[in-house]
């Protein structure tokens, strides 16, 4: 990978990393005795270890000028191998979490670390940020230079964002085990880590605006307008939530700038849009590519994607407040979070039925291919669980849901069956176009991951959905004297069936993550052993690509 | 006549960037600045009091933990809700709470009004195996709270960075964080006298772990838990008149 970049590119690499390496020396030596000092020497070795492969590969031969009539796919290939490996490590865990509200003492009894809060952060942070934000980084990079033509414009700097975020994504994870968190659902990383996310955010940003400017083609395609609201909202978001005061910029631990009900409105303003630029928008930039492209048929309606797509940005950041029903916030802006919920019903299954619609004239293919019917399955699920959310927003029927599993089946319905549905469907259909095989090693294996996929789904939101609605009846039941019917604990033993089936849906998933993570590493190994030349093949930047699927139905 | 518009808006990436910026940036600032500006976002309650040093530092464990993942500390005006767990929260009660932790989930129970609930020895029991006292709880097990010393050097900054974001802490209490952390846990020492001075009388003094010689984490966190909804009066005063009204339902 090192001998793609040209000696000044290896350069600069180890510029940056030197610089790196000392941050992560002046945090460990100025946060001895405080967990700072313990994720300093973390930066350190990470940069140390980059900073190797760069050495080991410095003196290899430069590219040569005809590198640039290609497309560069390299940090592509290595985040989609990033994707896999963090599936599988995030799902790990929400097993193990999951089993352990089963069985409380599947853990290490009175170790730290693995007890269920610290544990519950590096499942859902390795899903979101380490899964979903690899595979939306990988696969934005690639649909970026096919939907406009062009190259990327250097080679550098699409590693640093790789790379730089999955620095980040190291820290945070470790960091809850070790017991560095601002308690900030989603957004757990301390003040360092934050910073250096939006240091990594801005290049890729600038990555994104930079290739858009030397486009071949006029039009910017509906997959990037969403990969640009996921990035430049997110780091909106990123920033106005996370802005805290450290008690010293040798320790870990900071204070938030809100407090109270203004830090509950924008830590929920965040989380839900987190959910929508994050889980939503950036997964339909890929699903808008990836989709078409797949069954070879042009995007149904160009005007349902203008209309999703503006719906999504504007109605989504009103939504937020449904997460405080009957709190402590004022009224008025539970109101106006409901009332645009509802809404959001409209652009969410515009985007759905835009996506099905696609699909007409290639059923066919859906039948036989299971890839395709991953981001069929991915896009039915959208459309439920968008469906489910706007419900949920509702007053009356938040007063049921609150606090109870229903909304862990929701998050689930939206994250298996939508999130991860859609990147293992893109995935298939982009690693044998990044490895030059004809199909994924093994084509059965693919079938068996969307049936285990399916399987553990189901089992997972039928399992919430069911102890969601039992708890939240049995908090609310009172007796003929006008007394709460049922204690606390008595809706928690009633659970407990309910957690075991949890438990065996999320197995199931994981189980298919693994057979997808190994078909992935087989493919691969495939292409190495048969040396093909990754990036010679027909599919380059200047005009002549048959571009058929790739524009928005006109 | 719009997808003419929009036609143009594509082939600016610019403009589009502007575009995006713009329409997200309308819903944020509407719901969320006026609730720094409107009066009545936060009610007045004049008797409420800050964290003390050990308090603060038992919260901070809390957040450690991750506990907000399982317990909200957020009771919601309903009648179910008033009578399970108590008076329904105020505003003014987490005005201090830095993040504030009303939670999303309850797998176990809201613990908006816990302080004063269960003995310190019941909590110290509890922590250290939940199914001691709970059979069917599942809970983890928190027993490394009763092995860990709790770190108070650093207590002055804390205090110094909440004082800086506008928490009325005083400089005093700054200047003796550490030793009231200690004061609080050690009823006999010399150092309790100062926690009450300046924390008020009612302020909770005594060896939260049943260790008075020293001071751990464990103290704190129960520290922490018997304080939670009894920094203010303020919510069981509206209660009067809301449980009058819910009743006649």
């Amino acid at each position: 990978m090192v001998a793609g970049l040209t000696l000044s590119e290896r350069r600069l690499a180890l510029v940056i990393l030197t610089l790196l390496g000392l941050t992560g020396l002046a945090m460990a030596a100025g946060g001895r005795g405080d967990l700072m000092g313990v994720h300093g020497f973390i930066v350190l070795l990470f940069s140390l270890g980059v900073a190797w492969a760069v050495m080991a590969g410095f003196y290899a031969p430069e590219p040569g000028e005809e590198r640039l009539s290609r497309y560069y796919d390299d940090p592509t290939r290595f985040g989609i191998v990033l994707t896999m490996a963090w599936a599988v490590f995030g799902m790990f865990f929400g097993v193990w979490v999951a089993a352990l509200l089963a069985w409380p003492e599947l853990t290490f009894v009175d170790q730290a670390w693995a007890s269920f809060g610290r544990l519950r952060p590096v499942h859902t942070t390795g899903i979101i940020f380490g899964f979903g934000g690899n595979a939306l980084i990988a696969t934005s990079l690639h649909v970026l230079q096919r939907t406009t033509r062009a190259r990327l414009p250097d080679q550098l700097s699409p590693w640093f964002v790789i790379i730089g975020y999955n620095l980040f994504c190291v820290l945070a994870v470790s960091g809850y085990f070790m017991g560095i968190t601002q308690s900030k659902e989603y957004a757990e990383p301390e003040w360092y880590a934050d910073i250096w996310l939006v240091v990594v955010w801005v290049v890729y940003f600038l990555i994104y605006i930079r290739t858009l400017q030397r486009r071949q083609e006029p039009h910017i395609y509906v997959a990037n307008w969403y990969y640009m609201a996921f990035i430049l909202v997110v780091a909106v978001l990123h920033i106005v939530n996370n802005l805290a005061l450290p008690i010293s910029f040798a320790a870990a631990r900071s204070y938030p700038l809100y407090s109270g009900v203004q830090d509950a409105m924008v830590q929920w303003w965040y989380g839900h849009n987190a959910v929508a630029f994050f889980l939503t928008a950036g997964f339909l930039g890929m699903m808008y590519y990836y989709m078409p492209k797949r069954a070879e048929r042009p995007i149904f309606s160009y005007r349902l994607s203008i209309i999703s797509f503006w719906g999504i940005t504007f109605f989504y950041m009103w939504a937020g407040s449904h997460h405080l029903h009957y709190t402590a916030l004022p009224q008025w802006v539970q109101t106006l979070g409901m009332t645009f919920s509802i809404m959001l019903l409209v652009p969410s299954w515009s985007s759905a039925g835009n996506a099905l619609a696609t699909l007409n004239g290639a059923w066919h293919k859906v039948r036989d291919d299971a890839t395709l019917r991953f981001m069929m399955v991915a896009a039915v699920f959208y459309g439920i669980s968008t469906f489910e959310g706007s419900f949920m927003a509702i007053r009356a029927v938040n007063s049921l849901s609150h606090y109870t599993d229903w909304t862990v089946g929701h998050v689930h319905a939206g994250a298996l069956g939508w999130v991860a549905m859609i990147t293992f469907g893109s995935i298939y259909a982009l690693v044998p176009w990044m490895w030059k095989q004809k199909t994924m090693y093994s084509p059965r294996l693919v079938e068996a991951h969307f049936w285990l996929a399916l399987t553990g789904t189901v089992i997972y939101v039928f399992a919430m959905w069911n102890s969601g609605i039992i708890q939240g009846l049995m908090w609310r039941t009172y007796t003929d004297s006008g007394t709460l019917a049922y204690s606390f604990i008595d809706s928690l033993v009633a659970m407990h069936p309910y957690y075991i089936a949890r438990t065996v849906g999320g197995l199931f998933f994981l189980a298919g993550a693994v057979v997808g993570a190994y078909n992935v590493a087989m493919t691969i190994r495939l292409s190495r052993q048969e040396g093909v030349r990754r990036d010679s093949a027909a599919d380059v930047p200047v005009p002549h690509e048959p571009a058929v699927a790739a524009q928005p139905g006109e | 006549m719009p997808e003419f518009f929009h036609r143009k808006l594509e082939r600016s990436a610019i403009g589009f960037v502007l575009a995006i910026i713009g329409v997200s940036a309308i819903g944020g600032m509407v719901e969320i600045a006026p609730l720094f500006t409107i009066d009545e976002t936060v009610e007045e309650a004049p008797d409420m009091r800050v964290y003390t040093p050990l308090e603060l530092a038992g919260r901070n464990i809390y957040t450690r933990e991750g506990c907000y993942a399982c317990h909200s500390q957020m009771i919601r005006t309903l009648r179910d809700e008033v009578e399970r767990y108590g008076p329904y929260s105020l505003a003014v009660e987490s005005q201090y709470d830095r993040p504030m932790l009303w939670g999303s989930k309850r797998t176990g129970p809201d613990l908006a009004r816990l302080g004063g609930k269960y003995s310190d020895a019941w909590h110290v029991a509890h922590l250290v195996n939940p199914r001691d006292v709970v059979p069917e709880s599942v809970m983890p097990r928190y027993g490394w709270l009763q092995r860990n010393t709790l770190r108070i050097d650093d207590l002055p900054r804390h205090l110094k960075a909440m004082q800086r974001l506008g928490v009325p802490y005083t400089d005093e209490m700054v200047e003796s964080a550490a030793a009231d952390a200690m004061g609080q846990a050690a009823p006999d020492s010399g150092f309790a006298a100062g926690v009450a001075g300046r924390y008020g009388e009612e302020t909770n003094i005594r060896a939260f772990d049943g260790e008075p010689g020293r001071l751990t984490e464990m103290d704190a966190l129960v520290a922490y838990l018997q304080i939670l909804g009894r920094l203010t009066d303020a919510a069981h005063a509206t209660d009067a008149v809301e449980t009058g009204s819910t009743q006649d339902e």
